[in-house]
């Protein structure tokens, strides 16, 4: 999968109550959860945010609580891909699961610029600035991941899990 | 000789390393990732709707196991307002269509890191998910603990498995006596501030050493609860007397006490002299802020609050009741007591430690997570200071974005609510 667009940046350790503050907790539903993303540190940002763009952040990005309203706002708003230097495991795993692709990458976050543009390529494992014109190597998702991403998310590699236990 | 090196590598194993392996049925080694059984798998109202969305799509009669599944509402419950209403609704028609043995209905539940190691549903050796990063907590029973998100407890609900990745383990030896008022609370805030709020990202982390051994459970919880504000994914306590008094009146079923080995392979090893940790605070506006009580300076505060997963449990609210017996808190600050559970509630009630609270001036609450994740039952207002036994002070955790929120012991939340200003217990006894 190649993602291209406009980044926006964030620094260390942004937690789940910036990305999403826990009044908000209080519904499920993805385009509501929207409206509220990163309003924790950047009330502005859920008015100018595109979709398609990318977010790119520091060191222990979604660190805090187990919320997966986290990724789901940042999904929903139109972020296309995050990228950062580390994340929180929590958050890496739902992100994963809901099918937000994410990557760990601490060059490319520290040289990168509020308004760069990114092609992030993860089956190939690279990211370009295109703004700056540097290429950056990623770690290229695990098997599994693979697996689980090419059976259309966590769930969709359950249920054929499911279907085998019944034939067993 | 190459033979002894072989078997040393085989031996030396962690507890977190040897209760995965024992459910994989097959030695693990860190970094690898591995597909295994779990024995309870959590949920609250807030992160099980968005389970139970994923988990119906899939068209199932039935969940893995039904007396394996926990479902406790306690974060916006008793029913915060009319949204909080219908997600605690759609966990409760979950529960009863899928027969769901463990739901627990307000005036049965409690906070659930509190409540389940109280009804015996967590064990020595288990393995354990919850989609609550504070699941962490039941490493300190000598469990592999580990909060996730509502997808994977969907996944879990549905097959009974989840995946992982064998974590490294980090190790932290606490050698002496600890001084006094300096409980849990102040030596896991003390470990945050040393290694930082990513400081154990993705690891295991293994509390031992003297001062550990003599730590009641209730410390021992409020550790392994704090061990995901240092980035951890368990905060692991070998199970020793204590811990085997706790459980054997609790437990339903068989457990397994696992003991790392002298040659276990760790990431990183760091010991503490305990008898040079005072009480600490951590200032805004993260866990890993933290200060000796000695320097905190003069810092005037609004709201105080006794409670929570991490210090709601009734040797917390005794330690407050001591400080507290006979005195008043500040004409210009609110303390709000939450027992963690019904039981504590009622043993509270018996032991005259309500009596003292409200004989205080504070309000004590019905169990809920409430003011902890600025949910309701004490929300700060802007520019509002709040000392707290909870455990986390981000911007805008318990109320307005520019409130502040500082984290501590019971005795001191207890003591600064006497003094209008953050100090330390002995100044007011």
């Amino acid at each position: 999968m190649v993602i291209k667009g406009k980044i926006h940046c964030f620094g260390n350790d942004v937690n789940t109550d910036d990305i999403i503050p826990a009044v908000y907790l209080d519904t499920t539903e993805p385009s509501e959860l929207a409206k509220h993303c990163m309003t924790g540190i950047d009330p502005a940002f859920p008015c100018r945010v595109m979709s398609g763009e990318i977010m790119v952040a520091n060191k222990n990005f979604g660190c805090g609580s187990s919320r997966e309203h986290a990724p789901i706002a940042i999904k929903a708003c139109g972020i296309a891909c995050v990228v950062a230097a580390s994340f929180a495991r929590i958050f890496y795993r739902n992100a994963i699961n809901i099918g937000l692709p994410i990557v760990v990458c601490p060059e490319a976050a520290a040289e990168s610029t509020d308004g760069d543009v990114l092609e992030v390529d993860t089956t190939q494992g690279t990211i370009r600035n295109l703004t700056t014109d540097k290429t950056y190597t990623t770690a290229p998702f695990p098997e599994f991941m693979q697996r689980l991403i090419s059976a259309g998310g966590l769930m969709e590699y359950v249920r054929e899990k499911r279907r085998q236990m019944c034939i067993k | 000789m190459e033979k002894q090196e072989k078997r040393g590598i085989i031996m030396g194993k962690t507890i977190a390393e040897k209760i995965l392996g024992a459910h994989m049925g097959r030695d693990v080694s860190p970094g690898e990732l591995i597909e295994v059984d779990v024995d309870i798998a959590l949920g609250n109202d807030i992160t099980t709707p968005l389970a139970i969305i994923e988990f119906e799509k899939l068209g199932l009669k039935s969940v893995f196991d039904q007396d394996r599944v926990v479902i406790v509402p306690d974060h916006f419950a008793p029913n915060k307002d009319v949204k909080a209403a219908q997600q605690c609704k759609m966990v409760r028609e979950f529960a009863k269509k899928y027969k769901i043995t463990n739901y627990f209905e307000v005036g049965r539940m409690g906070i659930e890191h509190a409540l389940l190691p109280e009804q015996g549903l967590v064990l020595p050796g288990d393995i354990i998910i919850g989609a609550d990063s504070h699941t962490c907590t039941y490493g300190a029973l000598g469990a592999f603990s580990t909060g996730i998100g509502s997808t994977d407890l969907a996944s879990v609900m549905a097959t009974g498995q989840i995946w992982f990745m064998v974590p490294e383990s980090i190790r932290f030896i606490f050698h002496g006596s600890r001084q006094k008022w300096v409980g849990g609370k102040d030596l896991i805030l003390y470990t945050i501030g040393r290694i930082g709020v990513e400081g154990a990202n993705y690891a295991a982390m293994e509390f031992c050493g003297e001062a550990i051994s003599s730590l009641p459970m209730s410390d021992r919880f409020t550790m392994s609860n704090m061990a995901i504000e240092a980035g951890g994914k368990c905060g692991i306590i070998q199970a020793d007397e204590t811990t085997i008094e706790y459980v054997t009146p609790r437990a339903k079923r068989e457990y397994k006490i696992y003991k790392s080995d002298d040659d276990a392979k760790y990431k990183e090893v760091y010991e503490f002299d305990c008898s040079r940790i005072e009480p600490q605070v951590a200032f805004p506006h993260l866990p890993s802020n933290t200060k000796p009580i000695s320097e905190v300076g003069d810092i005037k505060i609004d709201q105080g609050v006794i409670g929570s997963c991490t210090n709601g449990r009734i040797e917390d609210l005794r330690l407050a009741a001591q400080v507290l017996k006979g005195k008043k808190v500040h004409p210009e600050v609110r303390l709000i007591v939450i027992p963690a559970t019904q039981a504590i509630y009622q043993l509270a009630v018996k032991e005259g430690l309500i009596d003292i609270f409200i004989e205080a001036q504070a309000v004590v609450s019905t169990p809920t997570c409430g003011p902890c994740l600025g949910g309701y039952m004490g929300i700060l207002a802007e520019g509002e200071k709040a000392i707290t036994t909870t455990n986390r002070n981000f911007v805008g955790r318990m109320g307005h974005p520019k409130s502040e929120v500082y984290l501590a012991n019971p005795a001191i939340v207890a003591a600064s609510c006497i003094s209008g200003r953050i100090i330390a217990p002995e100044e007011v006894l």
